[in-house]
């Protein structure tokens, strides 16, 4: 089958479905690659480099649609082109099907099938096709570029020898893919960065890639971005309010805005009032990029860029990613050629075996056969999984907290009183058989033994070879016995008895000695 | 004959040496609680000299001078990777001054119930008891020299084994467990017989007996054990003395050895905990068969060089060093701590975490860091710095395996299971620096090998952080 990719008709559009790398790719899958002549210039792609990548360059729209049975482009079909289609062909692109009744009827009209590459489930098995985000990325990226390029300082902090910059200060409204990538680019020219979404799982996110996550003193369950498939969903009034009340704390603050706040199938959320534009400081920036949804800045223009009357500009492009020409035409061609690896379970027989069956295609075809088939049934996959609820450790009361400390009082009170029985019955025993000279040495022992055991367990762990060390020296006090009997009358108990003594004088020494050497060493930072 | 001083020294000396033993429980205190045990040893000698002990008291001066100027040359002398040695040889001569004094009470007693004049001051002592107190006292010689001997062998052998002198393989003769418990059943037997008789043989015999527990029990306890050993070692030192103080009457010797012995049970019982097993087990030796398979590693170890390490150490802000055995076969400390000097000074945070049973000593490793300069305060325990791993860029292994085992915690089946471990595996990198793919001594394979986070950065350890240091000035 042949595959081919027409030039985009839109104004101002840069981008090209196809480049002469995914053509290649899509050659092995066993794809015809047509492309109509200059179809890749703007974004850099020549048509002598088509052909040498294999490539058949075609004249004219019209010839091309004809040729090709499956149709890879970037923009929404205008009405002229899907009058072009007919039932065995295929059409992938971006369609917004929400919007646009009147193209899904026509393509049904044509029996045609056609992918809307924005319908790409979002699951991670798609993410290799999901369009969105990856021009949604270089948007990010460039949203970021455009207000440096409005904005008359540096980002980054600077104290030079002529004097001292501070740093730019940035708020991006709504941390999806685009809020995602602004932050990265702000944070990695130097910008202090703060983020805002209205999802509280993202503020991790949000904070790995180096910015500062703006929470609201909010109370309410919010909604779970999981729920709708890790988009936004739209929020109470009195959130709203208290959203909003932040922004206008935080507008005389802050030198470029960055919004791109949407809610799936509709008008872009206004976040960014008229007042907060109002208190923005003169050369400040804001980027809408939301802009082709409406915006979510009051005084943002579709496509064009403005200055209000207190000097903050506000930039209302929609062609972010055809401004990165080359870089979104090279991901949006692999995107399609992903799409069409799916579309191709053969592997390298150049075959479309279009099947419903398949989460990722049925969700993305809008119209199959004559039919419309847009909405898609929910995917079977959650995109997502669900946040778990944060175990929270169960707050006790002052009551039940009395009653613990009680409890485990008496749980000791019990544990000692029982010890010290034992140990006293056991102790009255040995006093009920053993004469007194012995019990009285007995005591002494005993109560060591405790001394013992409470001064020991002060010792701290990193002095334990210390102890030790210490231990060897003190317990050579058998030497006492030793000097004791070395006044004996008898020989043999002189020599054991010089014996002794000279091994305890050994270790009193050594011991000791070892000892200093090693607390001399220990030192504080 | 009374002897009021020497009481009223002895008093003070016991104070001393408890003083000396809780001066122990922070670093800067320990400094002036060696003092303390230095004057309470010579007061506690000087009164004896002076008191009851005053036959031949040059002999013992000369005697005392000349074990001193050993002592003192020894210490001196030793290098702190060899303090485990130390510490056990010492053991050996305490047990063995135990088992010489308890002979000579035994003589003397001999000596005075057979008729002869007593002779020296334990001599009277012995002439005034009634015959209940002379089979106590029997009791008593019989258990110090017991227990002196069965300390004397049993450090000697942990001498050999740490210094390397006999292997360090738990190697039990024929028969295992049950030559021990025949031998103490001799051992009792011969009490029994001794305190019908009064024999020197039976003596004799149970010394023997003795001899051999301590020798047969450390053989078949392995090299990993050995804090548990040193420590249960210092314990019954402790309470040799304190048997023979007993024997003797003199309470100094009751109130030192109890102490002693008191502190070396409850290092034993700390390091017993640290390593999740029972006393007993530990002394019958290794590790017990389990329930089921081990838990198969799955994954492969990957290496990686110098240039690696040193620039994951460049790029990390916090850095947790985890030093065990092996850096001290090594003598890796020095160069551990001048790579800790250098990525101080670089303004990243530094520290060392110390599992309890990391060396052969309790307390080893840290004696070690001091040695070569690093500052105690970033030396921490197990349980202070445990939490801390996840927040941290690097760990850097050196030499230590079973207490980094993650394996204590994951699998049920494992010998170590239940162990507390350092979780290292949760720091974002764990370098591993290790001689060889070989198993730790308990031969358990180490998960954390085999982790996507874990990179085993092979060779000698001194050598391989001496690489480093040429690589981060």
């Amino acid at each position: 089958m042949k595959i081919g990719t027409p030039k985009e008709i839109a104004e101002g559009e840069n981008r090209v479905a196809m480049t002469p790398d995914s053509a290649k790719a899509l050659q092995k899958l066993g794809y015809d690659c047509l492309v109509e002549a200059g179809a890749g210039v703007k974004a850099g792609f020549a048509d002598s480099v088509y052909e040498e990548a294999g490539v058949t360059v075609v004249d004219g729209a019209e010839a091309l649609w004809a040729q090709a049975d499956v149709i890879a482009k970037v923009r929404i079909p205008t009405t002229e082109e899907l009058e072009r289609l007919t039932p065995e062909k295929t059409l992938i692109t971006f369609f917004n099907p929400g919007g646009n009744t009147e193209g899904l009827e026509l393509a049904k009209a044509k029996g045609a099938n056609v992918i809307a590459m924005e319908m790409v489930p979002r699951i991670s098995r798609a993410q290799k096709m999901d369009a969105l985000s990856s021009m949604a990325n270089i948007a990010g990226y460039r949203a970021v570029i455009e207000a440096g390029n409005n904005f008359g300082r540096f980002f980054t902090g600077q104290v030079t020898a002529a004097g001292k910059v501070p740093p730019a200060k940035v708020l991006v409204v709504g941390a999806g893919v685009a809020g995602l990538a602004a932050i990265g680019t702000s944070t990695s020219l130097g910008a202090i960065t703060y983020a805002f979404d209205v999802r509280p799982e993202v503020a991790e996110q949000v904070e790995s890639m180096g910015a500062e996550f703006v929470y609201l003193d909010f109370e309410e369950e919010q909604v779970d971005g999981a729920a709708t498939g890790g988009y936004a969903a739209v929020s109470s009034p009195e959130f709203r309010e208290a959203q909003l009340a932040k922004f206008r704390e935080l507008a005389p603050e802050v030198d470029i805005v960055i919004t791109t706040a949407l809610i799936p199938n509709r008008e872009a959320p206004k976040l960014w009032l008229a007042d907060m534009v109002a208190a923005m400081k003169p050369g400040s920036v804001i980027v809408d990029l939301a802009a082709e949804r409406g915006g979510n800045v009051e005084g943002t223009v579709k496509d064009e860029k403005v200055v209000t009357e207190n000097g903050v500009t506000i930039v209302g492009y929609t062609d972010f990613p055809s401004r990165m020409a080359t870089q979104s035409s090279t991901l949006y061609a692999t995107n399609i050629r992903h799409m069409m690896t799916d579309l191709t379970p053969g592997k390298t027989d150049g075959q479309v075996v279009h099947n419903m069956e398949d989460d990722v295609i049925r969700g993305a075809t809008v119209a199959y056969q004559g039919e419309i088939t847009f909405p898609p049934p929910p995917p079977k996959t959650k995109a997502i999984a669900a946040q778990k609820p944060k175990e929270k450790a169960p707050e006790l009361t002052p009551e039940e907290k009395r009653a613990a400390e009680v409890a485990a009082f008496k749980a000791q009170t019990k544990q000692q009183v029982t010890l010290l029985g034992v140990g006293g019955v056991l102790l009255l025993a040995v006093g009920l058989v053993a004469p007194a000279s012995f019990m009285q040495h007995f005591i002494v022992f005993v109560l060591s033994v405790f001394v013992g055991f409470q001064v020991i367990w002060n010792v701290s762990h990193s002095l334990h070879t210390p102890l030790m060390a210490v231990t060897n020296a003190i317990s050579s006090i058998i030497i006492l016995g030793a000097l004791m009997q070395i006044g004996s009358g008898s020989w043999l108990v002189i020599i054991l008895a010089a014996l002794s003594v000279f091994m305890a004088g050994i270790n009193i020494f050594g011991g000791f000695m070892v000892t200093r050497r090693m607390l001399a060493m220990f030192q504080k930072s | 004959m009374e002897f009021g001083f020497t009481t009223a020294a002895y008093v003070v000396a016991a104070v001393l040496f408890i003083l000396s033993l809780g001066g122990l429980s922070g670093q800067e205190s320990a400094k002036r609680a060696v003092w303390y045990g230095i004057f309470g040893m010579a007061l506690a000698v000087f009164a004896t000299l002076i008191g009851p002990g005053t036959g031949l008291w040059l002999l013992s001066i000369i005697l005392i001078a000349a074990g001193g100027i050993i002592g003192m040359y020894v210490a001196k002398k030793v290098e702190m990777t060899e303090m485990p040695q130390l510490v056990a040889a010492m053991h050996s001569l305490v047990g063995l001054a135990a088992v010489f004094v308890g002979y000579n009470a035994h003589f003397t007693m001999k000596a005075v119930t057979s008729g002869h004049d007593p002779h020296g001051t334990f001599a009277e002592l012995v002439a005034h008891k009634t015959s209940v107190e002379l089979s106590i006292l029997s009791v008593e010689l019989f258990l110090g020299v017991f227990i002196g001997a069965v300390t004397f062998t049993g450090s000697v052998i942990a001498y050999g084994k740490l210094a390397g002198k006999v292997t360090s393989k738990a190697e039990k003769l024929p028969g295992g467990h049950i030559l021990n418990a025949s031998a103490a059943a001799i051992s009792v037997l011969a009490l029994f017989w001794y305190m019908g008789t009064g024999g020197f043989f039976p003596l004799f015999l149970m010394t023997v007996c003795a001899l051999f527990i301590g020798y047969h029990l450390i053989m078949g306890i392995g090299g990993a054990d050995m804090p548990v050993v040193v420590s249960m070692l210092n314990s019954y030192s402790g309470w040799a003395a304190a048997a023979i103080g007993f024997s003797l009457g003199n309470d100094l010797l009751i109130v030192v050895g109890a102490l002693v012995g008191s502190s070396g049970a409850i290092l034993s019982y700390i390091m017993c905990k640290a390593m999740n097993r029972s006393f007993v087990s530990v002394i019958l030796g290794g590790f017990g068969s389990t329930g089921g398979p081990a838990m198969e590693v799955e994954g492969e170890q990957i290496a990686i060089d110098a240039d690696g390490v040193a620039g994951a150490l460049e790029d990390a802000d916090s850095i947790i060093i985890v030093p065990g055995y092996g850096m001290a076969v090594a003598q890796a400390q020095q160069n551990v701590a001048e790579l800790t000097r250098r990525l101080r000074a670089k303004g990243k945070e530094v520290r060392f975490a110390i599992h309890p049973v990391a060396g052969r000593l309790p307390g080893h490793m840290n004696v070690l860091l001091a040695e070569a300069k690093v500052p105690y305060d970033i030396v921490l325990e197990m349980d202070e710095i445990n939490e801390d791993f996840p927040e941290t860029d690097v760990v850097i292994v050196i030499g230590s395996n079973d207490i980094v085992n993650p394996a204590a915690q994951e699998d049920p089946n494992s010998p170590i299971a239940g162990m507390p471990v350092l979780e290292v595996w949760k720091a974002k990198q764990v370098f591993v620096s290790k001689r060889g793919q070989g198993t730790g001594y308990s031969g358990i394979e180490n998960p954390l090998f085999y982790k996507d986070n874990t990179r085993m950065f092979y060779g000698d350890a001194k050598a391989s952080v001496g690489e480093l240091l040429n690589r981060i000035s």
